[in-house]
């Protein structure tokens, strides 16, 4: 498991990638992803093209991102989601939170 | 402490050589660098002189008469037991084998006469500095055990306290099957099951993200409000509205839980459910047709109230059909190769079950032959329900009141519920607990909720609502009768009206409860037959087949928009 980030061209999009296995052994880099951000990220964009799974807890991760980002009014993508990762996902209905691309 | 005991701290050294000269030489050094000093002549001196002065470090002769240093050494490293004394031999020998043969008899190191200040002093500092090291790590592991221990005992004693609270239902009942392995004391993973006021059950299956006390947590008001509003005659929907809103207030944004909800109405039939985060769970009917039942929800503590969604399925259900939830821990049983069992298997091993063996027996035993001896990674629970149309619980014991005469014995109660307030309140749990106040009612609360139910349904359902009970007949008009209701529900008028009137007197041996409920529905003619036709068909037939099973009398008025019942309750019978 390993997590990048980086910067949209304009600045304002945070987009962080998550390699391998998304679970608690993530729990404190998924959150230094974004916390040390500055105040200029506005939109959010979870790259899952090279996660291969995802757990429960990740789903915990991904819901502390978007109460961070604002909960409602957050703006929080998941993109590139293999098909697992997508099972997960909507079994758990998260497309009712995040866009899922 | 441990700094000082290391540099400063004088420490109690005992020198055991049977050469006065030699031991003189070496007790003078030691002294010079600030140690206290005991010193003996041969073997056995030197084992009583450790007993006694209990020294930390050990400077041993190896050739003395009597017990010479080898054996000496074997018997102070037993005496020091767990502590670390170390033992530096004194020796002139140069044979390597002779060295060799120290060190297994329990010796650290060798100090070569003749003696050399430096050298003596360096490895006094060493062997202490590996004295202190291991007593740290000693104290340090002893507290780890105690701890752990303690820890232990107090996931015991919770585990008590959290059983007697999530195991208070019927998950012993003859039609439920069920498996659940915890990865610690406490499990991921809930299980509740309790009878409903009206005859049938509702059942809860979740899993909690993460394992052990947080998830535990959760799971304790969870239990209660499942149980506790469910055998108050509550309906599916506030009890899920409830549990959402407490789990969202009470947990951490990242802890949810996954959870179904099953209502199963054995005398109507109906299984209602609400799937938030589950793998879709299956109604297997006795035709083999496998319904899936989808997960259509976030899960619970997701979201606030006001998003919430308690938005419920119903669908048919016959004797024979057994219905079957698993959490994730069965799609997610990873075999050596780190394959998946997945969903497709599981409804593969369903679609080849027979009638010899269980479906759950079958889907533990495809996971056991699946994974082989690699452990389960996540909490792994199962459950299916056979849906017993013969009501299997009615025979759950009924609590004897001490004095069934007791309690109000004249009583008179109206209650109207109205408009909008028809789609968003329930009015029978309220008009229950009125009624279970008489102790000689309570005991037969289950009949008591059937009347209220029933007639409360007919009213809603037939009178107000004005859907046609002949859409349940087959399994499409079923679907679209609940659709329906739903969508009607939402446009009732402030004309709108269901109305009960409950009335209750004691006797001397029992007593009579009068139950009339009428409604703003254009009634129906139950004067020329009308009444044996609908009882003839589906499903208002069985709600008034019914009614007059437990009733002792049934009556149409108005219009036949207003229906009296009267139940009779003795002291003798049951």
């Amino acid at each position: 498991m390993a997590i990048h980030t980086r910067r949209s061209e304009d600045g304002r999009t945070l987009i962080i990638s998550i390699d391998g296995r998304f679970d608690f052994s993530s729990h404190q880099s998924f959150r230094d992803a974004y916390e040390h951000g500055d105040q200029e990220v506005s939109d959010y964009v979870i790259d899952m093209s090279e996660t291969t799974y995802l757990d429960s807890s990740a789903l915990g991760m991904l819901l502390l991102l978007r109460d961070y980002a604002g909960g409602d009014a957050g703006r929080v993508r998941i993109e590139n989601c293999n098909n697992d990762v997508r099972r997960i996902l909507s079994i758990s209905n998260f497309e009712q939170l995040f866009s899922i691309k | 402490m441990d700094e000082a005991d290391k540099d400063a701290q004088p420490l109690r050294i005992l020198i055991a050589d049977d050469s006065e000269s030699d031991r003189l030489i070496l007790k003078t050094m030691v002294r010079r660098q600030g140690h206290e000093v005991m010193t003996a002549a041969n073997g056995v001196e030197a084992v009583d002189s450790f007993r006694s002065f209990k020294p930390q470090i050990v400077l041993l002769d190896v050739m003395m008469p009597g017990m010479d240093g080898m054996e000496a050494a074997r018997h102070i490293k037993a005496l020091a037991g767990e502590e670390l004394v170390p033992i530096i031999f004194l020796t002139s020998l140069s044979d390597a084998d002779a060295l060799a043969r120290c060190l297994e008899s329990g010796g650290d190191d060798f100090l070569s006469k003749p003696y050399n200040r430096i050298i003596i002093e360096a490895k006094i500092n060493a062997f202490n500095r590996m004295r202190v090291m291991h007593r740290t790590l000693s104290k340090q592991r002893d507290l780890i055990r105690a701890r752990n221990e303690q820890l232990v005992k107090e996931q015991t004693i919770a585990r008590r306290v959290f059983d007697n609270v999530a195991h208070t239902g019927c998950l012993d009942a003859p039609n439920i099957r069920y498996h659940a392995s915890p990865m610690s004391v406490f499990n991921g993973d809930v299980l509740f099951a309790c009878p409903r006021p009206s005859g049938g059950m509702n059942i809860l299956i979740g899993d909690f993200t993460g394992h052990g006390l947080p998830a535990a947590i959760g799971a304790m008001p969870l239990a209660e409000i499942f149980y506790g509003m469910t055998s108050k005659g509550f309906l599916i929907g506030d009890i899920l509205r409830e549990i959402n809103l407490k789990l969202w207030r009470i947990l951490p944004t990242d802890m949810f839980c996954c959870a179904a909800f099953l209502e199963l109405d054995f005398h109507l039939g109906n299984l209602t459910f609400w799937n938030g985060g589950l793998p879709a769970g299956f109604l297997m009917r006795r035709d083999q047709d496998l319904l899936p039942l989808p997960s259509r929800h976030l899960p619970l503590g997701v979201v606030s109230g006001d998003r919430f969604s308690a938005e419920v399925d119903t669908v048919k259900v016959e004797e024979g059909d057994t219905i079957l939830f698993v959490t994730d821990g069965v799609p997610e049983a990873t075999n050596a190769h780190g394959d998946m069992f997945g969903e497709a298997r599981l409804r593969e091993v369903l679609d080849a079950c027979d009638t010899d063996r269980s479906a759950l027996e079958a889907v533990l035993a495809a996971i056991q032959s699946f994974t082989d001896t690699e452990q389960t990674r996540d909490d792994l629970t199962l459950v299916s329900v056979d849906v017993a149309l013969s009501a299997v619980l009615d025979e759950l014991p009924q609590r004897v009141a001490q004095s069934a005469l007791g309690g109000p014995a004249r009583w008179t109660c109206e209650y109207e519920v109205a408009g909008e307030t028809l789609s968003q309140f329930n009015p029978l749990p309220l008009l229950l607990h009125i009624c279970m106040e008489v102790p000689g009612l309570r005991r037969r609360s289950g009949e008591v909720y059937t009347i209220l139910s029933e007639l409360y349904t007919n009213a809603l359902e037939h009178g107000v609502l004005k859907l046609p009970s002949s859409w349940k007949s087959s399994p499409e008009g079923f679907g679209h009768y609940y659709a329906e209701r739903e969508r009607r529900l939402r446009s009732a008028g402030k004309h709108d009206t269901v109305r009960f009137r409950l009335q209750h007197e004691t006797g001397q041996k029992g007593g009579e409860l009068r139950v009339s409920c009428s409604d703003s529905g254009e009634g129906f003619d139950y004067t020329d037959g009308a009444l044996s036709s609908l009882e003839n068909d589906g499903y208002a037939g069985r709600g008034l087949a019914l009614l007059h099973q437990l009733c002792e009398s049934l009556t149409h008025r108005g219009s036949g928009n207003e229906v009296e019942a009267v139940y009779c309750w003795s002291i003798d019978s049951r």
